[in-house]
């Protein structure tokens, strides 16, 4: 079940292989729905189901697919799932499925799922391809839930809606810094999360 | 089989979107009648709201069971006529000519037994559309409480209307001024509306929210001013 090879595809993704912070792809959805923790959670959650299963079906059908419709394939594939995703949300997230709004369409112009899709499910079997898919997710998921955390702390002194910075804070003169709010400070943050990666993992600094 | 041929292309596009169809189809009709219900539950919290009574997606229906006593529609004569109050679009009916438009009005009777008015809004701010209720005590006159919110105004910035910082600045306004109706205006600090009207403070970096916020009370609710003045 989970090979040595295994292992790494499905924890390759999280660190050394990041699709955010590493490949630098799915920048903008990083960037908008990272203000608060809770909708950066669900979004990372739709990410991680949407590209597995993506992944599993095209990898199911890699061998019958024409290779001139290839990419429109993959595309209805992720659109039809993506589709499904937001219309669950609707029915069981109503709040969350607000907040997210647009950005739960724009899962499909995700670059992470076509990426994996092109990259991984077409030349790889239906498993490998599922642990392929939650890796990635969770690569992507992971750098959402950082990012937001910082931003959700110091722009709005909550966690996931709570109140973490104590009133005699306040009371004393701190404020809450509006500018992590705001899209410019998402980007800023995901570039201090490269930066500490790399630090840590000398391997990937370029000569 | 060929499976770059033309024909097993278009035989394998075809199948495959009927199936997607399909599987899309199916989903969208299972969850229909729980999304309605959420947006309907929606709806009823932020009619709630602007009485101030906060809700949550589990007891909205319940807290407007018990607090809503009365629902129903006026032209801009002041007089009842047909419809149901909680389905009227809004955002279509404030696209006609007042003459025409059918104007809800949602009763509220608190604990204490007093009666609120409550009439929905309808506008546009920066980017999108923006909408609120605001309710008015029972002499046609008062603003008790007021509820705004939009699709997608800038955070920090026009999304602010949605705040009880900026709508709780309404409570106690006068919608008439000796009789007149003059609505509520929004404006800069240290200005004051040139018809004599009562104001609240705009919001900073605000501005064309805050002015959308003005003028979608203005559109909305002067309809009303027929129907508010048979309330005295």
């Amino acid at each position: 079940m989970l090979s040595k090879k295994n292992k790494e595809i499905l924890l390759g993704p999280i660190s050394k292989n990041n699709p955010v912070i590493v490949q630098v792809l799915g920048i903008c959805s990083a960037l908008a729905v990272t203000a608060k923790l809770e909708p950066a959670f669900v979004m990372a959650l739709s990410v991680t189901v949407v590209t597995a299963f993506a992944n599993v079906i095209i990898s199911m059908l890699r061998n019958t697919i024409p290779n001139s419709i290839r990419i429109i394939v993959q595309l209805v594939v992720v659109a039809a799932l993506v589709i499904v995703v937001d219309q669950i949300l609707k029915a069981y997230a109503y709040e969350v499925s607000k907040q997210l709004s647009v950005f739960v369409g724009l899962i499909i112009t995700n670059c992470i799922l076509m990426g994996r899709l092109e990259a991984f499910a077409l030349g790889n079997g239906p498993w490998e391809s599922f642990l392929d898919g939650i890796g990635n997710g969770l690569g992507y998921g992971l750098i959402l839930v950082i990012v937001a955390f910082f931003r959700e702390l110091f722009g709005s002194g909550t966690l996931f809606g709570i109140q973490v910075i104590p009133q005699f804070m306040y009371d004393f003169g701190y404020e809450n810094n509006g500018l992590m709010i705001l899209p410019p400070m998402a980007l800023i943050t995901v570039a201090c999360v490269i930066w500490v990666h790399r630090l840590r993992n000398k391997d990937l600094q370029e000569k | 089989m060929n499976k770059q041929s033309n024909t097993y292309t278009i035989i394998y596009a075809s199948v495959m979107v009927i199936v997607v169809a399909a599987v899309l189809a199916f989903t969208a009709l299972t969850l229909k009648p729980v999304q309605q219900n959420n947006i309907e539950v929606d709806k009823k919290s932020q009619i709630l709201n602007s009485v101030k009574i906060s809700s949550t997606a589990k007891d909205a229906a319940e807290l407007y069971r018990k607090y809503i006593t009365e629902s129903f529609v006026v032209n801009a004569k002041g007089q009842k006529t047909d419809g149901d109050a909680f389905t009227i679009d809004v955002a279509l009916q404030s696209k006609l000519p007042v003459a025409e438009r059918k104007l809800p009005v949602f009763v509220c009777t608190l604990d204490n037994g007093e009666k609120k008015y409550i009439l929905p809004m309808y506008g546009a701010g920066l980017w999108g559309p923006i909408w609120g209720y605001v309710s008015v005590d029972a002499d046609g006159n008062t603003i008790y409480g007021a509820y705004f919110s939009h699709q997608g105004e800038t955070p920090g910035l026009g999304a602010e209307i949605a705040t009880t910082h900026f709508s709780g600045q309404y409570v106690g306004k006068h919608l008439f001024v000796n009789g007149q109706f003059k609505s509520v205006a929004v404006e800069k600090a240290g200005q004051t509306p040139s018809n004599g009207a009562e104001y609240v403070d705009a919001i900073s970096g605000g501005t064309i929210t805050s002015k959308g916020v003005q003028s979608m009370m203005l559109d909305c609710v002067e309809p009303y001013q027929d129907f508010l003045k048979t309330l005295k």
